[in-house]
């Protein structure tokens, strides 16, 4: 066989791929966009280590006063940094003033020059929220002029929100305010992040193998596109005279031409989804189309490997078909489809999965190949199952109604076609479902309950030291959207000047606010209560004695007048605990301002916790531009009743995106092939519905159709997805637990989205029933 | 033209065009009941398109259908599908049989549209397949049968629901002479004897001189030749 | 074929002289067989007899072919019928019907309508066969099927012709 001929069958092959008339050019087109999109999605994986290490890098260049423990003094190069950092709704504004105290002060990356006091350099996603209509109310709260635009180089994404602010005097507000003096950012001692978890390496690993899979299932699936007509086309050949062997290789030839203007088309829509997805934010977070470089190696091993792999799925398509000169001749009966080797995929999976049951305990290691090769090998054991059931299930379907015969007849005689379509679908469900179940199970790890009470209050401040409680509190007060301001003041009073051994907390508020943390018995200002009854407090009892002499905890020694003591006066009255608004339950000494105590007030930590009311959606940002004037450092935290691991959610926010895109291409491909399988029974169509077959019995027909084979493909997708998570999870050393309402809604998805493909297919099928149908000769 | 006493199916002054082509421009045609009637006509005069006007598959865009006292362009969709389903039979060149169905249950069909169960639907199939000597087909499939025992088995099919009209287009086009005149025979007969009309589009002579008269279609405008002679 | 209905169609477009009627019927349909100049002159003096034709006018010379000829109202109207009755199906009719169709677009008259009347009288006649061929035994289907493929050939005849009119239509007007 001479390389010549080789080239010119090929080279025929792929003539034909694109000179097929119309026709010829849409099924090469429908495959091309098929393999092109499971190229760019592909090459969009392979980018994402670098985006991640990218925005990584540029995370820790930037970083300031976070790492910075030693304080150093003023000098030539130093400058002040406060951190200002808000929320405007749900989003994170990173703020910064800066002031530099010489000439030699490091600008921070991303800043040609130092914004003056009152201007402020932002980032271009800033600038657009601050000039809408929406962005009104941050604006308030950044009352700086817009001087300058932060490069590329000081943002980790495109659609952050940042601002660097110009200030003065900056350095004595460290005493009270977040931020420090620095000489240089970004911190190349500290190691990038923390080494992965191995529980979270299982599951990045899990995640990347159960998004890729289904595209490559898809791939196999779009090469064969309009497969029954290339079929015809080569008999058509062999009749002129072609053999066997060069039939085959003009077939492949034709996957060659489909997968080759796949890759191109593929790449184009990878630099288009690029450059599309700096305008995106997903879940807080976005790139720049920089980062989402594919490193060459694997971007390399794509090209050879999608091409190749068309190639191959061909051939192997073409194994089952005889091509004869005056048609296709399928081998006889396909032979009956046999259930050990498709057995052993899956099973081998497990089997290899088996022995790593428990190593995720407290830094144990996993085995990557076998991991991945596992879970790979349970995914395609999918496939190879799913043809399989679906051939028996439906060999087996009785009688129904005229539709469900058509569907089920239809099924009978080519149930590898209808598993085919599926695959994909089964495929990404049972690895989602998997996923979800470990996610479920080792959730409880990674995710702490907050103790907050959201029902009391919703937000809370902090007040600097320098100012004072009640009429911050007041301006608070005066904040619309603000229902209730519970201020309170707390330290801690010990037993002995130097050696103590026991601390009694002391609250100061107004008796409204002393409600809040006890049940008092009555209330008037002036009174003094000691708390019982709270969990884990002993020291109260002891300590609040009428007459005992208590000193200030932590006085600074240095100070002057501050070797504070307190006499518990004698009329101290007694009250009872109950959970306060943080959620605990709150012991020792409650003072009303109307005591004899108001020099304490000046050493303890206030707090405000505010009840907004939930009628004003603008209540946060409203109470947000208050603090923001009494001070620009302040952050006032919002109440969440769960807190999770950052890491953590955005890997389960990676899993959803990737299923929802790895689904939605599965759709496509299912419309595809749903359509083209229609055209071609056009004819048949149209006779039947000229002998007076309903259309409502014909679309049912398809929906059965589709129904049936994706119905076997979720119960298996749901089986294999859950062996497969209580494996995983008991390789992280977690009770199996079946998550059901993951399991329920990633088969809904599944389902869904067959019932959008019908749905949409529905127009094109009541169109191709039209009478038109029957004008071809 | 005034509707003949004892017509079946009328049609009068009917016309269809097809974006700029003009399919029909004034056809007329009647039948009676029981009555053979040949269209004829060279290919592209648009006997095709009388033959679903006339069977309610395509609506013309003028003109009137009238079909046992009732007016078939004046009824919906789902009207004139159930007319089809319960009156009438079709037979077509090609194309007709789903694949997937045994001869028995593409027979079966039509009485199952309309609502038969399928054993008894199954049963009256099989006595129209033992009348078009095709009963030992029943648990074949389409694909697995001549061209010719696929055409009787769509003739038994068309027949099996006793229509008082079948549209037959073309139903030997893809038969050699001797399977063709086997399939027109007991097309004609079986529709005689049941006193079912029969609207035969054909191009062949042969086949044509199985009706009882014939009409021609040029240009889209029919002739009746019964009246011209 | 009716040389008579022939000369007389051929009168139709105009009033002609003997040789005239001669030339122009070897030049449209005597291809093989030119007609005698006794024919001619026979022919015309039983139209003229009929009263089918009516001399028109006599060149000086005279001599019978000399005489100028017209056809008459009567004349006109036997043609018509003449092209009106289809021909009785039987072998080997076309040139009778190439006459027909032929005069028929001379005298500018429908020749499609010639066409779909001669099937028609095909169609009967092949009924019957069809007819006696159900019934009959095998001996009679296959002396039926022999007229019948024969009638079939005659029938395609038609149907070419009656696509091929429009060129026939320049032929002749040439």
């Amino acid at each position: 066989m001479s390389a010549s001929q080789w080239a010119r069958d090929l080279g025929m092959g792929v003539r034909f791929a694109f000179a097929g008339g119309r026709e010829g050019w849409i099924r090469a087109l429908l495959t091309a966009v098929g393999v092109g999109l499971g190229v760019a999605l592909l090459l969009l994986t392979t980018a994402i280590p670098n985006a991640l290490a990218e925005r990584n890098r540029r995370e820790a260049a930037r970083s300031d006063h976070t790492f910075t423990q030693q304080k150093i003094p003023r000098a030539e190069d130093t400058l002040v940094v406060l951190d200002t950092d808000t929320m405007f709704r749900d989003r994170d504004v990173r703020g910064r003033m800066l002031e530099p105290e010489g000439p030699r002060a490091p600008l921070p990356p991303g800043l040609s020059e130092f914004p003056a006091k009152g201007e402020m350099a932002v980032s271009p996603a800033l600038k657009e929220l601050l000039a809408s209509d929406s962005g009104k109310l941050l604006r308030e709260r950044l009352p700086y002029r817009i001087t300058g635009t932060i490069g590329e180089q000081g943002l980790v994404g495109s659609q952050e929100l940042a601002y660097f602010a110009g200030g003065k005097g900056l350095g004595d507000r460290l005493e009270y305010a977040r931020g420090a003096r620095i000489d240089s950012f970004g911190n190349p001692d500290l190691p990038p992040s923390d080494p992965w978890d191995p529980v979270l390496l299982l599951l990045v690993l899990v995640v990347f193998v159960v998004l890729l899979m289904p595209v490559a299932v898809f791939i196999a699936a779009a090469v064969r596109f309009g497969g029954e007509r290339r079929d015809r086309r080569l008999a058509a050949l062999r009749l002129v005279g072609s053999d066997s062997r060069m039939t085959r290789r003009i077939a492949a030839g034709e996957a060659l031409a489909g997968s080759v203007l796949g890759l191109v088309l593929g790449t184009g829509f990878f630099l288009l989804g690029r450059q599309l997805a700096a305008s995106f934010e997903v879940y807080r977070v976005s790139v720049f189309p920089s980062y989402l470089n594919p490193s060459p190696l694997l971007a390399a091993l794509v090209a050879v490997s999608v091409p190749t792999a068309a190639v191959l799925v061909t051939l192997l398509a073409l194994r089952g078909v005889v091509i004869e000169p005056l048609g296709v001749v399928r081998t006889a009966k396909p032979a009956r489809r046999r259930l050990w080797w498709r057995l052993l995929l899956p099973l081998g999976g497990l089997a290899m999965l088996v022995p790593m049951v428990g190593q995720g305990d407290d830094g144990g290691t996993f085995n990557q190949y076998l991991l991945v090769g596992g879970v790979m090998l349970l995914l395609v054991g999918v496939t190879a199952l799913l043809p399989w059931i679906v051939e028996r299930v439906v060999a087996r379907l009785g009688s129904g109604g005229i539709a469900w015969q058509l569907a089920v007849r239809r099924l009978q005689l080519s149930s590898g076609a209808a598993a085919r379509m599926v695959n994909g679908i089964a495929v990404a469900v049972a690895g989602a479902i998997a996923l979800q179940m470990l996610f479920a199970g080792v959730e409880s790890n990674y995710t702490a309950a907050s103790q907050y009470d959201v029902s009391r209050a919703q937000m809370q401040v902090h007040v600097p030291e320098h100012l004072e409680l009640a009429s911050t509190a007041e301006k608070f007060r005066d904040t619309r959207g603000v229902h209730k301001v519970t201020a309170l003041a707390e330290t801690y009073l010990a037993d002995g000047h130097t050696d103590a051994s026991s601390l009694v907390q002391v609250t100061l508020g107004d008796c409204a606010a002393l409600r809040e943390v006890a049940t008092l018995p009555s209330c008037r200002d002036g009174d003094v209560f000691a708390v019982h009854g709270a969990k884990y407090d002993t020291d109260t009892a002891k300590l609040a004695k009428p007459g005992k002499k208590l000193w200030f905890d932590g006085a600074d020694e240095d100070r002057p007048g501050e070797h504070f003591s307190w006499t518990v006066p004698q009329d101290i009255r007694r009250a009872e605990s109950r959970e306060d608004p943080t959620g605990t339950e709150r012991g020792g000494i409650l003072v009303t301002p109307g005591a004899p105590f108001t020099t304490l007030a000046s050493f303890a930590e206030k707090e405000l916790y505010l009840s907004l009311a939930p009628a004003e959606p603008n209540a946060y940002e409203y109470a947000r531009n208050t603090a923001a004037r009494m001070e620009p450092t302040a952050d006032p935290m919002v109440w969440h009743a769960v807190e999770r691991n950052d890491r953590f959610a955005t890997i389960r926010t990676g899993l959803l995106v990737g299923a929802a895109c790895v689904l939605a291409l599965i759709g496509a491909s299912l419309l595809v092939s749903q359509l083209e399988q229609l055209r071609e029974r056009r004819k048949l169509l149209s006779s039947l519905v000229a002998f007076g077959t309903r259309r409502r019995t014909l679309s049912l027909s398809v929906l059965w159709q589709t129904a049936i084979p994706i119905g076997l493909g979720l119960l298996l997708a749901a089986t294999v997805g859950m062996a497969l998570g209580a494996v995983l999870l008991r390789m992280v050393n977690q009770s199996v637990r079946v998550d059901w309402p993951s399991v329920l809604s990633m088969t809904g998805i599944g389902a869904g989205v067959v019932l959008v493909v019908t749905l949409l297919s529905l127009p094109p099928l009541l169109r191709m029933m039209r009478p038109d149908g029957l004008r071809t000769e | 033209m005034t509707i003949p006493a004892g017509s079946l199916l009328t049609a009068q002054d009917l016309r269809k065009a097809y974006g700029p082509t003009t399919a029909l421009d004034g056809a007329e045609f009647s039948i009676h009941p029981g009555e053979v009637v040949a269209v004829m006509g060279p290919s592209g005069s648009g006997k095709s398109t009388l033959l679903h006007c006339l069977a309610g598959i395509v609506p013309p865009d003028s003109g009137s259908i009238t079909y046992n006292g009732r007016e078939v362009t004046a009824m919906s969709d789902a009207e004139r599908s159930a007319l089809r389903r319960s009156e009438f039979g079709f037979v077509f060149q090609f194309g007709q049989l789903v694949p997937e169905l045994t001869c028995v249950e593409n027979v079966a069909l039509p009485l199952r549209l309309n609502g038969s169960s399928r054993k008894e639907a199954e049963r009256t199939a099989l006595a129209w397949m033992e009348r078009l000597e095709v009963d030992e087909l029943r648990k074949k499939r389409p694909g697995e049968v001549s061209g010719g025992q696929g055409q009787r088995v769509a003739v038994a099919r068309a027949l099996v629901t006793n229509p008082r009209v079948v549209f037959a287009d073309e139903p030997t086009g893809a038969l050699d002479s001797f399977n063709g005149e086997r399939v027109m025979e007991l097309l004609t007969d079986a529709a005689r004897s049941a006193n079912t009309a029969v609207v035969l589009v054909t191009h062949e002579a042969r086949v044509a001189a199985y009706s009882d008269r014939e009409i021609v279609v040029r240009d889209g405008r029919s002739r009746d030749m019964e009246r011209v002679v | 074929m009716s040389i008579g209905h022939t000369l007389l169609g051929l009168l139709e477009s105009g009033p002609r002289h003997g040789y005239d009627l001669k030339r122009a019927f070897d030049e449209k349909f005597g291809h093989d067989r030119p007609l005698h100049y006794g024919q001619v002159y026979s022919t015309m003096s039983r139209l003229l007899k009929h009263g089918l034709v009516e001399v028109d006018g006599i060149e000086a010379g005279g001599g019978p072919e000399r005489k100028r000829y017209a056809i008459t109202e009567a004349g006109i109207t036997d043609v018509e019928r003449w092209l009106a009755t289809p021909e009785k199906p039987e072998p080997y009719l076309q040139s009778t019907l190439y006459t027909k169709v032929v005069l028929a677009l001379l005298t500018h008259r429908d020749a499609g309508d010639i066409l779909d009347t001669q099937r028609s009288e095909h169609l009967r006649s092949m009924r019957i066969l069809t007819d006696r061929k159900r019934k009959g035994d095998l001996a009679d289907q296959l002396i039926c099927d022999h007229a019948l493929f024969h009638l079939e050939a005659d029938l395609r005849w038609l149907e070419l012709t009656a696509a091929r009119l429009d060129k026939l239509r320049e032929a002749v007007a040439r």
